[in-house]
């Protein structure tokens, strides 16, 4: 099975969330990571979807998303052709005797500190899943108390808008 | 209008008292109550008939309801009556039908109705009233979060927050469960929303940016389909209901003739092509005709129409009709390739896609020939006059379920409604009644939905009440939905009632028979040893006129006076031998290629058999 970004334009109006998530358990298609939010038009939403599927399969899911009446839109996004970006926010063990390796792990992946605290550190950094994974393997001997990602947006590289096609 | 009285005839606008209402010229915003609003939406939009039953929170609308001079509305006694109904009045007509439920239990009994209506594609709008908003998500007396519970049901579903969205909201449900592949809509509406005050203008406008159905197939793929059509020399028309739900009949008869294809109607498209036809093979699938499961399973081009390759169809995948390409014309593009790869693809409406194929293929044998069908015609035929369908009487001396069935076809003719319920008695009816023309079949098919048959004739009749309706039943599906007889007694609706009675739940009995060692674990419904229910005595409580059966002799003369009787429905109960069977049968995770034409015996193809 292979990854795919799906960009989905949506209406912003209650409940589609639910309806776009069931469409996938119900067909029996596991979600790798879902974000949604506004875009420049506030009527609609934009829904960055990965999916782990095969290809036959992942038509069929693209036809059923594209039945559902809310949706307006779905390009896939190709990785190559396309900006990825994952946000993460973790919260590191970092006393005074550690303090300063953390920190330079931080600089080394062009992190941000964004809190301190006498006993952790919370680190905020965006990237790539991979890169975001290999921060995260460099801070785990540290100490990771929580963390948060919120899994990947995207847009396609160029000055081509799905939007601006979209709502026209 | 009151559902109390007795009417003599089902008729669309019945004579009320005349109340004076105001009729502002259109377009103009009126001042209404979104109850109001809703009734003149429904008004607009062509509604003439509701099914439906009141409750606490659609309250609101059921007064307006009362004035309508348009919408007739009919009491029920079940809401999962309601929804079948509407199906029937939809499958029946062409038209939308409409059914109306309160919160809560009444919402939840829709369910059934909605899920059936999706499976099988038919346009249905259920209204629904719904906890004040305040109220919503606190657990308030008969809250249901319809709209969540009927999601995977419908293909749309709207919560109405805004009295002033009613007219746009009913515009829309009933444009999206015609249009494209047409399914049910159902619209939620708060009790409080129906009670506020707001305007209401007519026509409102739409706002479905996201739907967009495809109806205008694309010219390049008609054409590769009339290329690869004139090539073939073993091709069949593989026919579903979306040819009756595109109204291609008259195109699809024309294809035929033009082409001398072969043609297979699935358990939706009975009657989209007549029985008559001699290239007409009957039905495919598990209990399909040999001649028709065979002719598919040898093709080498199957034309699929409006059809979904449905598992009851195809039998296990990997050997359903290996030698064949493929070229499938749907409205919905997510049928396509869904389970058979389609080689030629073509999204589109049946008519259009026909009426443009017809083009094509002239184009075609005009300028690039035609494959020579004759010798596979030939072949067909010798099929059909080698496995015709047919029954044998029961050892036992008990009357023969086919033959009752048989002689309603016969003696009703063609030009009846004939609903059905799900089971043995389902099968046959598909079987043994000759269709001529569409909308001449009602059925649960995709769903299953045992019960179907009462509710559904009852629908059909309200939509064409000068057609002979019958409901072809079950014992076990009667006892389903059989209070609805109460509705149509008083409210004027002369259905026929057929009751199959085998006294079992037939098909599970007759899958324990083949696959459970004759173990008959729960299908013994005792309406043979107890006679409980006496279905001649239970009809007649419900109003109706009620004969029974139990011989041979008598059948004709039970149809013949069951045909008489015009002004109540009647009730017939034909109590037939338990161990009929359903044949030819294909077993469940078979191939298409083990097709048994009776119990344990194999179709003799001979060599010259393709």
């Amino acid at each position: 099975m292979s990854r795919h970004t799906l960009s989905v334009l949506v209406e912003n109006k209650p409940g589609v969330l639910a309806r776009v998530a069931g469409l996938f358990s119900r067909r029996g298609f596991n979600i790798e990571s879902l974000a949604v939010g506004e875009t420049e038009y506030p009527h609609i939403s934009r829904m960055t979807i990965v999916v782990a599927v095969d290809e036959l399969p992942l038509e069929q899911v693209t036809k059923q998303l594209n039945k559902l009446v809310n949706v307006i839109k779905i390009v896939e996004l190709d990785p190559v052709a396309s900006v990825q970006r994952e946000l993460l926010l973790v919260k590191v063990r970092a006393d005074a005797t550690v303090r300063t390796q953390v920190l330079e792990t931080v600089q080394l992946f062009r992190a941000k500190v964004v809190d301190v605290a006498p006993e952790a550190v919370t680190v905020e950094a965006t990237g790539t899943a991979d890169k975001l994974d290999a921060l995260l393997r460099m801070l785990e001997p540290y100490g990771v108390r929580e963390m948060v990602r919120s899994g990947m947006v995207a847009l396609g590289r160029g000055a081509r808008s799905i939007t601006a096609s979209a709502v026209r | 209008m009151t559902s109390a009285n007795a009417r003599p005839a089902p008729a669309p606008a019945p004579a009320g008292p005349a109340r004076p209402k105001p009729a502002p010229p259109t377009g103009a915003p009126v001042q209404v109550t979104g109850a109001q609003s809703l009734v003149r939406s429904l008004e607009e939009v062509g509604c003439e008939v509701v099914f439906g039953i009141p409750g606490g929170t659609i309250l609101p609308a059921y007064d307006p309801l009362l004035d309508s001079r348009k919408v007739r509305h009919v009491l029920v006694r079940h809401e999962q009556g309601a929804g079948h109904a509407a199906t029937g009045y939809a499958q029946a007509t062409g038209r939308v039908g409409v059914c109306m439920a309160t919160s809560g239990p009444g919402a939840t009994n829709l369910v059934t109705p909605l899920a059936d209506a999706n499976m099988d594609s038919v346009p249905v709008v259920a209204i629904t009233g719904q906890q004040t908003r305040g109220l919503i998500g606190t657990d308030a007396f008969q809250e249901a979060d319809i709209c969540g519970i009927t999601q995977p049901v419908t293909k749309h579903n709207f919560l109405v927050t805004d009295p002033a969205d009613i007219p746009r909201t009913i515009a829309e449900a009933f444009h999206l469960a015609s249009t494209g592949r047409p399914g049910p809509v159902l619209v939620d509406i708060p009790k409080d929303v129906l009670q506020e005050t707001t305007s209401f203008a007519w026509p409102p406008e739409m706002k479905l940016p996201g739907y967009r159905p495809t109806s205008r197939p694309h010219g390049k793929q008609v054409r590769e389909a009339a290329r690869m059509i004139s090539a073939a020399r073993r091709p069949v028309l593989y026919v579903g209901g979306g040819v009756l739900k595109a109204e291609a009949v008259a195109q699809l008869r024309d294809l035929v003739d033009l082409t001398g294809i072969p043609v297979v109607t699935t358990l939706m498209a009975r009657g989209a092509f007549p029985d008559s036809h001699p290239l007409h093979l009957g039905m495919p699938g598990m209990h399909g005709t040999v001649s028709a499961v065979t002719a598919m399973q040898r093709a080498d081009l199957l034309i699929a129409l409006g059809a979904r390759f449905d598992d009851r169809v195809t039998g296990r995948l990997s050997s359903f009709a290996p030698e064949a390409q493929v070229i499938h014309a749907d409205i919905d593009p997510a049928e396509i390739s869904k389970n058979r790869r389609a080689d030629v693809p073509i999204v589109g409406d049946c008519r259009e896609v026909i009426v443009d194929l017809l083009d094509a293929l002239r184009d075609e044998f005009d300028h690039g020939g035609r494959a020579d069908l004759a010798p596979w015609r030939a072949q067909v035929a010798n099929w059909q006059q080698r496995f015709p369908l047919g029954y044998e009487w029961p050892a036992d001396g008990t009357l023969s379920p086919q033959y009752v069935i048989e002689r309603i076809g016969a003696l009703v003719g063609p030009d009846a409604v004939y609903t059905a319920g799900v089971g043995q008695h389902q099968m046959w009816a598909a079987q043994f009644i000759r269709y001529e023309s569409p909308r001449s079949w009602i059925n649960s098919g995709g769903l299953g939905t045992m019960g179907y048959a009462v509710p559904a004739a009852m629908g059909a009749k309200m939509g064409r009440p000068d057609t002979e309706v019958w409901a072809i039943d079950g014992d076990g599906c009667f006892q389903m939905t059989n209070q609805e007889l109460a509705t149509c007694a008083i409210e004027g609706i002369p259905i026929k009632v057929a009751v199959i009675n085998n006294g079992n739940l037939g098909m599970v009995r007759q899958w324990q028979s083949l696959f459970y060692s004759e173990r008959y674990s729960n299908t013994d419904l005792g309406t043979h040893k107890h006679r409980i229910p006496d279905f001649v005595q239970l009809g007649e409580a419900l109003g109706c006129a009620a004969f029974r059966c139990e011989s041979r002799e008598e059948v004709d003369a039970t149809i013949t006076s069951a045909l008489e009787i015009n002004d109540r429905p009647v009730v017939l109960d034909f109590v037939v031998g338990k161990d009929a069977q359903v044949w030819p049968m294909i077993g469940p995770g078979a191939g298409n290629d083990e097709v048994q034409a009776a119990r344990g015996i194999r179709p003799d193809f001979d060599e010259s058999d393709v």
